[in-house]
């Protein structure tokens, strides 16, 4: 295949995939093929072991209907069911806000900007678990810093915040939100630094505000990569168990549970497998139009900035 | 228009250095709630450690006497939560570099079939990958603790070896098949013409030029399998197999926790993964550019 014709296939992107798949000589012989059979083996192998084999099993430990009757008229598992809601939506939605503007902060120009970017970074560097447990101290109505500050600074007696079902699931989604904002802000804005800067020069020769500008122009080139950020990351917030089993530990009287803590806690605590199982599978109603959506939007051909 | 520009004239210039004062002023002061926001529960975990136990009841918000002491009890494993923190720092050590060495040597083994040799229906083994990427583990945690016992890996390291691997691999297949793009295939080409099987080119050609991206998923693969705690703790349970996390969330069992001796444990802990964290961030940062949006 000349020059020529694999520039040809990358201008064609996706005609062009399957022109370019016999780069190596018009396809694979012989040797050649086994090789590629080998070298595609391990991952295969991974796979068929550890995910397709446990979806399926996990699909014959949840197949029973009498778990999903004894889940729905469990209260616990209903309020679980809300607080997942609660969790996500809110967290995820509030969290991709915060990320977007702050990554408009960040797009300024300045040494102490790019300072204050070393210790932003800081709660995504550090691990899940000592960052979440020092926030779960840091809570605690009668010791934890928290309410030492409030009374230091306006001598006030804050609350015991994870003592009540509301306050304990705002700290979880709190904690969620302090954790992971680093990692969507920084993606974010990278997202704000590949829209090409001609773009704005020529807007501003046209006389565009910076109103214009941001509806015009940053708003329509990020909006599919905040929607894909939002999608992804409520994926991973349905699936979070740190932030819930160590900030509020699912208290008080497992009122602040998540799907995925509750599931565990059925499984590992109460000793009940199954029920976990059905408690997790009965997010997939959700989870599989999400994951459909993202599998779409995040083909490797489109997944770039 | 010309009302605008009017206006506009007699502001200036007054006007706009006050305005751009204005802005800063604000700026900074958004800066120094970021910064507050970010470091408060990091420093309580400071507060904590370098508290002796009556300083931790005391209300106050800096260390009133600070001292090593805590640090001196995890290092010497003075305590009985800690009595084996050292081999449980090795376990960590362990599995983060089985997890690494694993992760790249599958991923870049599959994205080298997919992406240079182009193997036939070889997007499914990227869809595969994708998949598992969207399936957050926490879901899959029961099932795979059930067929850990099935394969006869309870409460041993490869256990969460193998776990951890599979789902750190999608992520190295996706950033691997997005890097080896940039590289170009006349290389293997001229290679192949020169008689190299696609051993020696895989070894030879694809692996130094794709080392940017190695060390980028590396990063990752270290810092998730380091980092990561619920299947650490489903699937290790004896002070001999744990690793740190678990050993670290055990002081959680007990209702009279030395809050001090955790703390300064969790900040040993924490350590490693935060200087690799930043020593790589270079990388890291162009593996988030390549590979669009990804964790």
């Amino acid at each position: 295949m000349s020059v020529t014709q694999q520039a040809l296939a990358v201008g064609r992107s996706f005609a062009g995939a399957r022109a370019r798949r016999h780069a190596w000589f018009g396809g694979l012989h012989g040797a050649d093929y086994i090789w590629a059979i080998a070298f595609a083996l391990p991952y295969i192998a991974i796979f068929l072991a550890f995910v397709v084999y446990p979806i399926a099993f996990g699909i014959w430990m949840g197949s029973d209907p009498a778990l999903y009757e004894q889940l729905f008229s469990d209260p616990r598992y209903l309020t679980s069911v809300l607080n997942t809601l609660l969790y996500v939506v809110i967290g995820v939605n509030v969290k991709m806000f915060l990320a977007f503007l702050l990554s408009g902060f960040f797009f300024r120009k300045g040494w102490w900007v790019k300072g204050l970017m070393v210790i932003f970074i800081l709660p995504w560097a550090t691990p899940a678990l000592p960052a979440y447990m020092s926030i779960h101290w840091f809570l605690n109505g009668q010791w934890g810093m928290l309410n030492n500050i409030l009374y230091e600074l306006f001598g006030f007696d804050g609350p015991v915040y994870l003592n009540d079902r509301w306050t304990g699931l705002a700290c979880n989604i709190g904690a969620y939100i302090w954790k992971t904002l680093p990692f969507w802000t920084v993606i974010l804005l990278a997202g704000r630094m590949a829209v090409p800067q001609d773009l704005y020069e020529a807007a501003a020769v046209d006389g565009a505000s910076r109103m214009h500008k941001f509806a015009h122009i940053t708003l329509p080139l990020m909006a599919n990569l905040y929607l894909v950020c939002v999608l992804l990351d409520m994926v991973f917030a349905l699936g979070d168990f740190n932030s819930t089993y160590f900030v509020s530990g699912g208290g008080p009287a497992m009122s602040t549970e998540v799907l995925a803590t509750l599931g565990i806690r059925y499984a590992f605590t109460v000793a009940l497998p199954r029920l976990g199982v059905a408690t997790v599978m009965s997010a997939l109603p959700v989870l599989i139009p999400l994951v459909i959506i993202l599998m779409r939007r995040l083909r490797p051909s489109e997944g770039q900035l | 228009m010309s009302a605008t520009t009017e206006v506009r004239r007699i502001r200036s210039p007054l006007f706009y250095r006050l305005h751009r004062y204005g802005v800063e002023v604000g700026c900074l002061a958004l800066g120094f709630l970021i910064a507050v926001w970010s470091i408060i529960p990091l420093y309580n975990m400071w507060k904590i450690a370098l508290d002796s136990h009556d300083g931790i009841f005391g209300g106050s918000i800096w260390p009133e006497d600070p001292t090593l002491e805590s640090f001196r009890v995890v290092v010497t494993q003075d305590f009985w939560y800690l009595a084996q923190f050292w081999h449980q720092f090795g376990n960590s050590f362990i599995v983060g570099l089985s997890v690494t060495f694993l992760t790249l040597a599958i991923g870049s083994l599959a994205s080298f079939t997919v992406g240079r040799m182009r193997l036939r229906n070889g997007w499914m083994l990227t869809n595969a990958a994708l998949m598992t990427y969207v399936i957050p583990a926490s879901f899959l945690a029961i099932p795979i603790y059930r067929i850990m016992q099935i394969y006869g890996l309870g409460n041993h390291l490869s256990s969460v070896i193998l776990a951890l691997t599979t789902f750190a691999t999608p992520y190295a297949i996706f950033i691997f098949s997005q890097y080896g793009k940039s590289i170009p295939m006349e290389l293997d080409e001229s290679a192949r013409i020169d008689g190299a099987n696609p051993l020696q080119i895989y070894f030879r050609i694809y692996l130094p030029l794709m080392a940017p991206a190695l060390v980028a998923v590396g990063t990752y693969a270290l810092l998730l399998a380091w980092n990561e705690y619920l299947y650490n703790f489903l699937l290790l349970s004896t002070p001999q197999s744990m690793t740190v996390a678990v050993a670290l969330a055990q002081f959680l069992n007990s209702d009279e926790s030395p809050w001090n001796y955790m703390m300064a444990t969790a900040i040993i802990y924490a350590l490693p993964p935060i200087i690799l964290y930043y020593g790589s961030r270079r990388y890291m940062a162009a593996g988030l550019t390549m590979g669009g949006v990804k964790g």
